[in-house]
């Protein structure tokens, strides 16, 4: 077998834990990258939770933005660098907790960046605390006894900003040769959009915890494709092509 | 260049897209709210971005982005925003980012008041976020001042690549007078080595992240930083000081008030004088030695408790009686606040 | 030194009064500041602004005594007719201010019907403009042709151009 692995992946010793998704986030990234010949091109802004780790993993020139912060960064990054593709990668507690009021202005204007969502239901660097995205009656460091939907509902980043005037969303998983295949393509489509000028996309991307949510590495798979994509439907949302800012 | 007659805010403003700053990104709060207008048809004009943030902190994000992208950038707030811009300024800082951040300073604490006021002067000069950290502060008095000290402060952020903050106040920011403006200077986004553009084959990868994550001496380096810039870059007016025997100390609109107030001291026989903090961090420690005359300080401030009275019983080593006048949220009468001087300097006599 | 008070209404065109003569006087040499009121003052719909003009540096922004009160309502005199100084000068504005009112007897009192004399040229926001000419005419701070031409320029720049001004503030120039 022909293992490739694309230029722009570093090999330095990882702090991701063992079945992270951030791993095959990084990887579908940096692959889509070398197809489309932007290795030497791509700036990316990440947050300082789990996400902070790739800054070491991959090549491109990156910015650690403060916590919730990554897409006003890259919205700066790129109103001075237009010619060049940006993205902010980071998880669901930056984008949706912290940083929900970023996230809803960057789509209302529409602005013409990549930003990548890492959903793993917690948030993972400060040891799987409950999120906006953890499941409901899913137990967690803070929701001992469950997230009691009466007191926390679980947020569907598409019901937000479903209706909006973006380029993209879309929701793929880190989980199987399908839905893995099927994240990557939603990933080369955004930076397609971006390169056409068309605006704000968001992939949101349901990934693994084997750590925080404490279960085995192939469990753990099995439990993004049932229970989290079982709420959190993958699909395209939006798709508006070639319309132009 | 022909003078022309601006408002202080509008003159910042200016003045930051003549030093070669091309990108704004900021949120409405009186008294500082011409600088987001003015600069959003103006750096339309010259090619620039302007962006009307969803909030402070978007707002100096966007900043930190396009720093790390190497553009000079800009914005603007007051009190109760500029607190909210602190998370941001203690990130730029640990990144080595430059950046030049108004504060067109009002009164009083949590949502305070619109008026006039010199309310932050604690926040602006003790670091104001979390960290180890403290920003140089210039505090210009005039028009002409708020126009040339955008240029110096763009030049102190690029030199030390560091934040630096304008301590301007609502009446200084109000004020229309003369100013004669700078010419345009171009500013080329790649000239440093350090700011994200892409990474060629053969580049090391570019990473704007706490400096200190990469370099095993940051204490010694952050040390030396700072230690460069209390060496080189104090700043302050002194007025009258060589016989005085009571000297004020103020800067912004109240040196403004004191420098009239000491001659009107003076008239009356009192031997008064001023010094005028330029730099409000590093606090200019030298323009208080070698004062033969001096007996005693007043420090006069807008605000209550007078916030800068000990860095005077700092920079005086507590050798002299430091008064503080504080007038909350009303500028001092020159007549009142000379009334006050000779007041205090009686009493210390007396003791 | 002179310093001088802009005060009336919102809306009366009293800060951009306080600019252009502070322009005018920019232009003649002088140091000029221009501050408007701010904050609480600002509440209540009353606009006021200090101009000073120097031949030296101007340190405090704010009036100590004031040596004109151009005002355009009864609130400003209300405000700041105590703190002219002897001698001073007072422009009123007749139109509104009740001609019964007593005004201290050491300042110099000048009344004009400003709001008549805008309407005479059919330029009704040209009040402030009459008063300018009255100010110019008996303040020996301005030539009085100059600022006329000064003026124009103002309102040329904005777009605004309006050839009544500039008979409005004749007539204004003519009362003394």
């Amino acid at each position: 077998m022909n293992l490739k692995v694309p230029e722009s992946i570093t090999f330095a010793k990882t702090g991701f834990c063992p079945g992270c998704g951030h791993g095959i986030a990084i990887r579908l990234i940096a692959e889509v990258m070398e197809e489309m010949a932007l290795t030497e091109k791509l700036l990316a802004v990440v947050d300082v939770a789990c996400s902070s780790l790739a800054i070491d993993m991959w090549r491109f020139d990156t910015v650690m933005a403060a916590h919730g912060r990554p897409i006003p960064t890259a919205v700066g990054v790129k109103h001075i660098r237009p010619e060049n593709p940006v993205m902010a990668y980071f998880g669901d507690g930056a984008a949706y907790n912290i940083g929900m009021a970023e996230t809803v202005h960057a789509a209302l204007r529409n602005d013409n960046i990549c930003v990548f969502v890492v959903n793993n239901s917690v948030f993972g660097m400060t040891g799987g605390q409950m999120a906006a995205t953890t499941l409901p009656w899913q137990k967690t460091v803070t929701s001992p006894y469950g997230k009691d939907p009466k007191k926390y509902g679980t947020l569907d980043i598409t019901k937000v900003i479903g209706q909006m005037d973006i380029a993209y969303l879309a929701r793929g998983e880190l989980s199987g040769a399908a839905g893995i295949e099927q994240s990557k393509k939603m990933i080369k489509k955004a930076f397609e959009k971006q390169l056409a000028n068309e605006g704000f996309c968001l992939v949101e991307l349901l990934s693994e915890c084997p750590t925080n949510l404490g279960m085995a590495p192939v469990d753990m798979m099995k439990h993004v494709h049932t229970a989290m994509a079982g709420y959190f439907k993958p699909g395209e949302f939006i798709d508006k092509g070639g319309s132009g800012r | 260049m022909e003078k022309v007659l601006m408002k202080g805010n509008e003159a910042m403003a200016e003045a930051a897209l003549r030093s070669g700053c091309r990108f704004y990104s900021g949120y409405p709060i009186t008294p500082q709210t011409e600088i987001l207008e003015y600069l959003s048809w103006r750096l339309d004009e010259v090619g620039g971005t302007f962006v009307q943030a969803e909030s402070e902190l978007s707002g100096i994000n966007m900043l930190l982005g396009a720093s790390a992208a190497g553009a000079r950038v800009l914005t603007s707030s007051s009190g109760p925003g500029f607190s909210l811009k602190q998370e941001g300024i203690s990130y730029l800082v640990a990144a080595d980012l430059p950046a030049v951040i108004i504060d067109v300073m009002r009164i009083g604490t949590g949502l305070g008041d619109i008026m006039q006021g010199q309310g932050d002067y604690l926040q602006l000069t003790k670091g104001g976020g979390h960290g180890d950290y403290h920003t140089i502060v210039l505090a210009p008095n005039s028009v002409q001042e708020n126009s040339d000290m955008m240029d110096l402060a763009f030049d102190l952020a690029e030199k030390y690549r560091h934040p630096v903050l304008i301590a301007s106040d609502a009446a200084i920011g109000q004020i229309a007078e003369a100013v004669e403006l700078k010419e345009f200077r171009e500013h080329d986004r790649d000239k440093y080595e350090w700011s994200i553009k892409g990474c060629k084959k053969g580049d090391e990868q570019r990473k704007i992240q706490n400096t200190y994550y990469t370099m095993p001496s940051y204490p010694e380096y952050l040390k030396a930083k700072y230690a460069g810039m209390e060496s080189n870059e104090q700043r302050w007016e002194s007025y009258r000081v060589e016989d005085a025997e009571v000297i004020a100390v103020a800067y912004g609109i109240s040196s403004r008030v004191s420098k009239e107030a000491v001659d009107i001291a003076r008239e009356k026989g009192l031997k008064a004088g001023l010094i005028r903090p330029v730099t409000l961090w590093p606090f200019p420690v030298k323009a208080f030695a070698g004062l033969k005359s001096v007996k005693a300080f007043i420090s006069v401030e807008v605000n209550i408790l007078g916030q800068m009275a000990d860095d005077v019983r700092l920079a005086t080593q507590c050798k002299y009686p430091v008064g503080s006048y504080g007038t909350f949220y009303d500028i001092p009468d020159p007549d009142v606040l000379v009334e006050k001087i000779e007041a205090f300097y009686e009493k210390e006599r007396e003791k | 030194m002179i310093e001088m008070v802009c005060a009336g209404f919102g809306g009366q065109g009293i800060l951009t009064s306080g600019l252009i003569l502070a322009e005018a006087g920019m232009k003649l040499g002088k140091n000029v500041s221009w501050y408007p009121s701010y904050g609480s003052e600002m509440r209540g719909g009353t606009a006021n602004c200090t101009v000073k003009f120097s031949e030296r540096e101007i340190a405090s922004p704010y009036a100590r005594q004031i040596d004109i009160l151009f005002s355009l309502n009864e609130p400003s005199i209300d405000k700041f007719e105590a703190r002219l100084k002897p001698g001073g000068l007072l422009l009123t504005n007749s139109s509104i201010v009740p001609a019964g009112r007593k005004y201290r007897d050491d300042v110099r009192v000048i009344k004009v019907p400003v709001a008549e004399i805008a309407a005479s040229y059919d330029n009704p926001r040209g009040a402030n403009i009459v008063m300018m000419g009255t100010l110019a005419a008996n303040s020996g701070l301005f030539d009085a042709d100059a600022l006329a031409r000064m003026i124009d320029e103002y309102f040329s720049k904005k777009g605004k151009q309006n050839p009544k001004n500039a008979l409005c503030f004749r007539a204004g120039a003519d009362i003394h």
